[in-house]
């Protein structure tokens, strides 16, 4: 009798509980906002009119959700192989390095559309090849990949620093960043895809990155559910015994698994410095890594999921620095508390209400069917 | 003699849309011992999970001693006087005897005065029930049988009247099951009363005064044992008349298929498991290895199939080296004709979150005819899979339901089907029955012998001897990682007994 609780149909599994988090989320938040001295009210219509209210907003939000797309893919794709990557912030500022030196090297020299699939490559090389350390070490020396990825993280901070106040800045230059890229090195923004439905964009900068992301959710998605490959490792995930006795090598699946996602955070990149900046800045990161757990556990490591998610999370950075600029006694600071709270209950609590609900379902099921033949869950 | 201990009037648990127990009324009398029997799935363990206060009961009333009770949880079975020694032991490794039965009732924050009042108490219960064990061994350090008493112990110790025992013997020889029934009889004139959970009709007939069975959540009876028979009582568990005997005909020992010289393997402890270990198997017969579990079998079962490395030794199979200490790799071992149905169906031979489909390729990922390139070909494997699931009578018949949602037989079945399907040459079969409903057993142990007949080697690993005396042509019976004999099917069940305990018989072949 392994089956205390009802299987939940899959509308409440991926739509009932992360709205339920999410609401929850937002009550607590409210509180925070009414205890500041402002309406919680106010400040929820100013954030969603922040975030999809104008052409600039929707730009600025889905510019951020690009970020969140790549990071929640890299962790989704270590999580069905059973693998915690908390290193997704170190990967995708290594892949920072990937992209600025193509961009750096050839922006001048080739058109973007040809620098764009060299600096894709350099960004995927090098967030994969720095998170295939910890995942050598985890697979074999049982390093345990949660603390080597998190030290990988500090490690990349430490090399960039030490990169961009020295090799990689100009000399004439007092800014920790590289220099600026020549055209090439600069991707065309997306503002003609907002003018069709008659949008705005203006400076928001909004950039073929975005289609990119989109394009790497599909690809997941492939991967995972339609090849052998993507077999491989959720027979890993779901049980590494069952995995030996499949005569799939353990090792050699986490090495790979690994390194795609590290390849995919480092693809992260390519939206702020050659979409946005068109140099590489101290921080450039700035926590999308840590964002991409919160996204990859709301989405239930599924690219739909993690798609939306995405764009919640977008929304939350957009709105809520138009909310950190209309309220004054909100301040920045205040954002990055609600931010919190909502990764909190979609990410860290994702299973808080989850016994609850089933326990509902559960009721309403058994009050109206006789017992299933099936599903006797065994006692042992 | 007739005032009854506990009394259940109308229990009744639902889990979501399994109705596990089903409006259930009994009473036990005190001083008697009780059992409880049924198939997996039949509802026993949710019963007495009820009785011990890990789930709540939808409705219904439990009386001990004709008072109401409630038991919320497992403290306040204990205050009423309920003890539970679960199948699976809840102790800690590395304390003694005397800190695992103190655990929880230390009593005071300084140990010395909990340590004396143990001491004596295991000294008065030694003396009241023969249960002898020493207070200061490590509890790692002892037998299976000694650590069941120390179960034991620790129930007595917080004033059980009532002990549940939920199958017991599962992990024990033969007679380490009846010193056990010596201890439950004791225990029983003592005035204690015992409530015996098994599957095993045998056990019933031997020590009960009462048996009650259950079948699909229900109490369909309760009888004096002395009144029953094995067969009536088969027959009341499975609903219908079964065969306990399998029928088959004369083995046709062919060529051997498959030899193991001086193998030895060490366990996870780096342990020596499997010591210098020999034997070999032909076509056309079935080799059962009988043995308590925990005697190196998985850890045999798992050299020979590449999945654990051995430390020494030669496997050949048709003929050819398997390289058991280097690089044997399991998947290529299957595309050799190897086939090999695992002891742990829901950690290693089947991914329970998985779809039934994709389970069906579990270890044959790699085989050309389920891929279309790098990508699955989904619509292959289906397909190859909804004619497994007609071939095998898997129910229900769904390729895309969840495998954690098949009853234990019918995932059994799906594993069957996957290995078998392969027509391998040779077949490596461990615990095929465990948690498998009397249905499904015949329909699988027909399975094994038609391998058999169809001139493939056998191997069958299992704990249940009964399983292995009738569907075995030869015997080996393994002991502390070594094979300590071998004996014909027709071997008395003390014999084999006898040999699973290490005694070891001289005349034992070679």
């Amino acid at each position: 009798m392994s089956q205390p609780f009802a299987k939940l149909p899959a509308w409440a599994d991926y739509g009932l509980i992360p709205l339920v988090n999410l609401a929850v989320a937002f009550l607590v938040a409210g509180l925070v906002v009414l205890l500041v001295g402002e309406n919680p009210l106010q400040a929820a219509a100013l954030m969603i009119k922040g975030a999809f209210g104008s052409g600039e907003g929707i730009g600025y939000t889905l510019y951020y959700a690009t970020n969140f797309i790549f990071t929640g893919l890299c962790v989704a794709v270590a999580f069905h192989c059973g693998l915690f990557n908390i290193g997704g912030e170190g990967q995708a500022y290594l892949g920072g390095l990937g992209v600025s030196l193509v961009c750096l090297s050839l922006g001048n020299v080739l058109p973007w559309w040809l620098t764009f699939p060299l600096a894709i490559l350099g960004a995927a090389l090098a967030g994969a090849l720095w998170a295939l350390i910890p995942a050598w070490l985890q697979a074999r020396r049982g390093s345990h990949i949660v603390i080597t990825t998190i030290m990988f993280n500090f490690i990349a901070a430490s090399l960039m620093v030490y990169l961009l106040v020295g090799a990689l800045k100009p000399a004439t230059s007092q800014a920790p960043e590289t220099a600026g890229f020549g055209l090439g090195g600069q991707l065309p923004q997306l503002g003609w895809l907002l003018q069709l439905f008659g949008l705005q964009v203006r400076s928001a900068p909004l950039n073929v990155s975005f289609l990119l992301a989109l394009a790497s959710a599909f690809l997941v998605w492939v991967l995972i559910w339609r090849t052998k490959l993507g077999y491989e490792i959720r027979t890993m995930g779901f049980s590494p015994r069952a995995a030996d006795y499949a005569g799939i090598s353990q090792t050699k699946i986490i090495v790979i698994t690994m390194m795609i996602s590290g390849a995919l955070a480092g693809m992260m990149a390519l939206n702020p410095i050659m979409g946005a900046q068109h140099r590489m800045q101290l921080d450039f990161v700035s926590g999308a890594g840590f964002v991409g757990i919160a996204v990859a556990l709301m989405g239930r490591s599924h690219p739909v999921g993690i798609v939306l998610a995405a764009i919640l999370f977008g929304m939350l950075y957009q709105g809520g620095a138009e909310i950190a600029f209309d309220m004054p006694n909100i301040s920045r600071d205040m954002i990055v508390i609600i931010q919190g709270l909502v990764i909190l209950f979609a990410g860290a609590l994702e299973h808080m209400f989850r016994p609850a609900i089933q326990r509902l379902f559960g009721r309403i099921a058994g009050s109206d069917l006789r017992a299933a033949p099936i599903a006797t869950g065994e006692s042992h | 003699m007739a005032e009854t201990a506990i009394e259940l009037v109308g229990i009744d648990k639902r889990f979501g849309l399994v109705h596990a127990n089903r409006d259930i009324h009994l009473r036990i009398d005190r001083g008697t011992i009780h059992g409880i029997i049924g198939e997996n799935g039949a509802g026993k363990s949710t019963l007495m999970s009820i009785l011990y206060g890990f789930y709540q009961a939808d409705r219904g009333e439990i009386l001990v001693n004709g008072k109401k009770v409630s038991i919320a949880d497992p403290n306040a079975a204990i205050a009423a006087g309920i003890g539970m020694v679960h199948q699976h032991f809840m102790l800690v490794e590395n304390f003694t005897v005397l800190e695992n039965i103190m655990l929880g009732v230390e009593g005071a924050p300084l140990l010395s005065r909990g340590i004396a009042k143990v001491r004596a108490e295991l000294k008065r219960l030694e003396e009241d029930y023969e249960l002898d064990v020493d207070p200061d061994a490590l509890i790692e350090d002892l037998p299976i049988g000694l650590q069941q008493r120390v179960e034991i112990l620790k129930a007595l110790y917080r004033g059980a009247d009532i002990l549940i025992l939920d199958e017991p013997t599962g992990v024990l020889t033969p007679p380490e099951a009846d010193h056990l029934f010596r201890i439950l009889k004791q225990l029983k004139e003592q005035g204690k009363t015992i409530v015996l959970i098994t599957h095993k009709l045998r056990e019933i007939k031997a020590v009960t005064d009462n048996v009650s069975v259950m079948r699909q959540g229900e109490i369909v009876a309760t009888l004096k044992t002395a009144d029953a028979s094995v067969e009536e009582l088969a027959e009341l568990m499975v609903g219908r008349h079964v065969l306990l005997r399998v029928n088959k005909g004369e083995a046709k020992p062919g060529d051997v298929e498959l030899a193991v010289e001086h193998l030895s393997v060490r366990d996870n402890r780096n342990c020596l498991a499997v010591d210098n270990v020999s034997f070999n198997v032909r076509a056309g017969e079935i080799v059962g290895i009988a043995g308590v579990a925990g005697n190196g079998q998985s850890e045999l079962i798992e050299a020979i199939t590449g999945i654990r490395r051995a430390v020494s030794g030669k496997v050949t199979l048709d003929g050819q080296p398997v390289d058991v200490t280097g690089k044997a790799n399991p998947a290529e071992l299957r595309r050799r004709g190897l086939a090999h149905v695992p002891e742990d169906r829901h950690h290693m031979g089947l991914v329970l979150a998985f779809e039934e489909s994709e389970n069906s390729i579990l270890g044959y990922q790699d085989d050309k005819h389920y891929l279309k390139g790098p990508f699955l070909d989904i619509e292959a494997i289906r397909t190859d899979a909804q004619k497994k699931i007609g071939q095998y009578d898997i129910r229900p018949a769904d390729t895309r339901l969840k495998t954690a949602n098949f009853s234990g037989g019918n995932q059994q079945k799906i594993v069957l089907a996957r290995e078998i399907e392969r027509d391998p040459s040779v077949l490596i079969v461990a615990q095929p029955t465990r948690g498998v409903d009397v249905g499904a057993i015949e329909f699988i142990h027909r399975r094994i012998i038609e391998m058999r007949d169809a001139g493939k080697a056998v191997l069958l690993v299992s704990v249940e001897l009964d399983e292995i005396r009738s569907l075995s042509d030869r015997i080996l019976v393994m002991f502390a990682g070594r094979i300590v004999g071998e004996c014909g099917p027709e071997a008395g069940e003390g014999e084999i007994g006898l040999l699973m305990a290490g005694v070891e018989k001289k005349a034992a072949a070679e």
